[in-house]
């Protein structure tokens, strides 16, 4: 029995969905791309074309409701299904377009470059507790109208895992899609075995911009799936209270749910956000805060209830650096994502309000996620009497670490923490350095980049790759491209 | 023959295979081959592969343990046959270990049992609530070179005192470590212990210094 918290009852998931169906109507959505209100209104919506709104009745957003997939999955480079969105299957990945990083030495918070990002992408690439890559920091040396691409290319050469990724432009979407297009055989194969799914972000309250609508619309006719992240803002860009955000983020995702499955319908789209509460001492919005996880859960249960797979932004935290704060608040909301059954949980390895990434601190969130997944798997029945057959030849001593039941099962029923986790004896961790759990993962971090090791890429696949790049960097007025280890 | 023998014992010690390893030495000892050449090129390369890597965290506390059961029950089998030949297997010392009176907590001190055997020591583990004339009488019988005291509670604690002025007053020249949870340094200097560990990796490295092994 996979455990699982739920924080809303049916009465209100089904006000929620009522008062969203109201704010659909009245103001309506604010829809800013003209292809998209033509769409919505061939479907039977009403257009105030002067003020770009769209009233949305019900009815044709059930339509595209009843169109939409409940499940569907992402490849890995090599056509293997990795990942399912869908039901209550859960999967991490690191948080997305970070523009620092920590210095692990002097605790800087430097711009981030390509030689970050690769870092990140090696370090999430050596740990199994990642289910994906994410385009994880923008690098900065390099100019911004190839950004986008420049990163998906860099994880394409260094990466095997699906990608969390997205477009900060309607333009440069197709350029991305095409590069994924080398590695799935065309753009068809593409939408057969997608390997990575798009953040489409709507703009709190009630907007879909021409950027986020465009790409909503480019991605349902590529067939490679889009993930909305609604960003209610409670007490700033959105209603105070966790459930006036929750309905807000309702509207807003059933909006645009509207939206791609008019463009094509039965694309694959997931409910998805990256919402916070504000904080109202510091005006600041708080992605580890626990009432942020709360509108999280609230959220993917509405979803839940509409059979539509699901996304959050957890296991980040506000604090600078890797210390205490940054463990608990990664830590349990990276737990609660899980205990509410995400399908995709992105946040990992970042600081002070998803601006700061950390390759040292996702190899600590591994271990919150290694334990969060133990907890998933929940309490087993691994043998045939539960204790009983245990009891035999004991005679009242503790001999069970001599049974071969104990050998077999015990890296069953326990996770095993790398050495990142402290369980040493005083005399052991004394002996060791008396490390903190930042000096421990700075070392495991060195390890797995050691041993890292580019996964074997078909050399005719990576030679376009370069070339369309190398093409692309030029006419940006890029003539050389980065050099990265 | 014999080298494709020895690589099955080596397997059943990292097997933790006890049934195997006595069903193996069997077989050595009417095939002929020496007990002592057998535990040496059978065996103990299993037992060091294991503690190599519980060592460095690849291999843990059950294939340890389990690999310390599977080399005690080939031991047992060829122990006759050592000692009717006159034989004595090389080892870093003997240890009597055993819980002191009054106190019943045994894991702890069943670990470093496990760790030293696996290290090249002989252990007698008498278990828990050990009275001390239990104690002295097995250390005197088997000569031994280190008695190990554990005791968990802070009232049992103090046994440990009691046991080594007994040694003291019976002259033994057996060294004494001690461990448990309650045990700080302070009380090992109090009590005059010759070594102390806060955990069985510890205990291994403080025993093989006191009998001078590196």
């Amino acid at each position: 029995m996979q455990p699982k918290i739920e924080l809303l009852t049916q009465d209100l998931i089904d006000r929620i969905m009522d008062e969203a169906f109201q704010l659909m109507m009245k103001p309506g959505i604010k829809v800013q791309y003209k292809e998209a209100r033509e769409l919505l209104a061939s479907a039977g919506c009403e257009i105030d074309e002067e003020n770009e709104v769209v009233r949305i009745p019900e009815s044709v957003a059930r339509k595209a409701l009843e169109r939409v997939p409940s499940e569907f999955i992402l490849y890995d480079r090599a056509g293997n299904p990795t990942i399912t969105y869908g039901g209550d299957k859960v999967h991490f990945d690191p948080g997305s377009s970070g523009v620092s990083v920590l210095d692990p030495e002097t605790l800087e918070h430097k711009p981030a470059d390509t030689s970050d990002l690769v870092r990140i992408i090696k370090v999430v690439e050596m740990l199994p507790q990642y289910d994906a890559q994410s385009t994880a920091v923008v690098c900065n040396e390099v100019p911004k109208e190839i950004g986008d691409f420049y990163r998906l290319y860099l994880i394409l050469l260094h990466s095997q895992k699906p990608i969390v990724t997205g477009a900060f432009s309607n333009d440069t979407l197709d350029t991305m899609i095409d590069m994924l297009a080398i590695f799935a055989g065309g753009r068809d194969a593409l939408a057969e075995k997608p390997q990575a799914i798009f953040d489409v972000c709507p703009s709190p309250p009630l907007i879909w911009s021409k950027f986020g609508a465009g790409n909503l619309i480019k991605l349902a006719r590529a067939g490679v799936p889009a993930e909305m992240i609604s960003m209610p803002l409670a007490g700033a860009a959105s209603p105070v209270t966790l459930l006036g955000s929750v309905v807000q983020h309702t509207a807003e995702s059933l909006s645009g749910i509207t939206i791609h499955q008019l463009a094509k319908a039965g694309s694959p789209i997931v409910w998805g956000g990256a919402p916070a509460i504000f904080d109202m001492r510091k005006g600041s919005t708080p992605m580890g805060a626990i009432e942020t996880a709360m509108i999280d859960t609230a959220y993917a249960q509405v979803a839940k209830s509409l059979n539509i797979p699901t996304h959050c932004y957890l296991g980040a935290t506000e604090s600078k650096i890797v210390d205490a704060q940054a463990g608990l608040e990664s830590g349990m909301s990276a737990l609660v994502g899980a205990l509410a059954g995400i399908n995709m949980i992105s946040g990992a390895g970042m600081l002070d309000f998803l601006a700061c990434h950390s390759p040292e601190k996702l190899t600590i969130d591994a271990e919150a996620i290694g334990m969060a997944k133990r907890m998933l798997e929940g309490i087993q029945a691994r043998t045939e009497t539960l204790a009983t057959a245990m009891f035999e030849g004991i005679n009242f001593k503790g001999d069970f670490l001599k049974q071969r039941t104990t050998r077999e099962l015990f890296s069953e029923e326990q996770y095993l923490p790398s050495e990142v986790i402290d369980r040493d004896s005083i005399r052991g961790w004394q002996q060791s350095g008396r490390m903190d759990t930042f000096d421990r993962a700075k070392i495991r971090t060195q390890q797995l980049l050691d041993k890292y090791e580019r996964p074997s890429i078909d050399a005719d696949k990576e030679k376009e790759l370069v070339s369309m790049m190398e093409k692309l960097a030029k006419e940006a007025g890029m003539n050389k491209l980065p050099a990265f280890e | 023959m014999s080298a494709e023998l020895f690589r099955e014992m080596t397997q059943s010690i990292l097997d933790g295979d006890d049934e195997v390893s006595v069903e193996l030495a069997k077989k050595a000892l009417s095939a002929g081959i020496d007990s002592l050449t057998i535990i040496t090129d059978g065996y103990m390369p299993g037992v060091k592969e294991v503690g190599d890597a519980f060592a460095c965290g690849d291999a843990f506390l059950p294939e340890l343990v389990m690999a310390g059961e599977a080399m005690k029950a080939a031991v047992a089998v060829l122990e006759p046959t050592m000692k009717a030949s006159g034989q004595a297997r090389k080892i870093l010392g003997k240890v009597v270990l055993a819980t002191v009176e009054g106190d019943i907590h045994e894991i702890g001190k069943s670990l470093v049992g496990t760790m030293l055997t696996s290290s090249g020591f002989e252990v007698y583990d008498l278990g828990v609530d050990v009275p001390t004339a239990d104690l002295l009488a097995k250390v005197e019988e088997v000569d031994a070179d280190i008695l190990g005291l554990s005791a968990l509670l802070t009232t049992t604690m103090i046994k440990q005192k009691e046991v080594i002025d007994e040694i003291a007053k019976r002259g033994l020249k057996v060294m004494v470590m001690v461990g448990g949870a309650p045990v700080t340094e302070e009380w090992v200097q109090r009590i005059e212990a010759d070594g102390y560990s806060e955990d069985a990796v510890g205990a291994v490295e403080i025993a093989k210094k006191l009998v001078g092994a590196k």
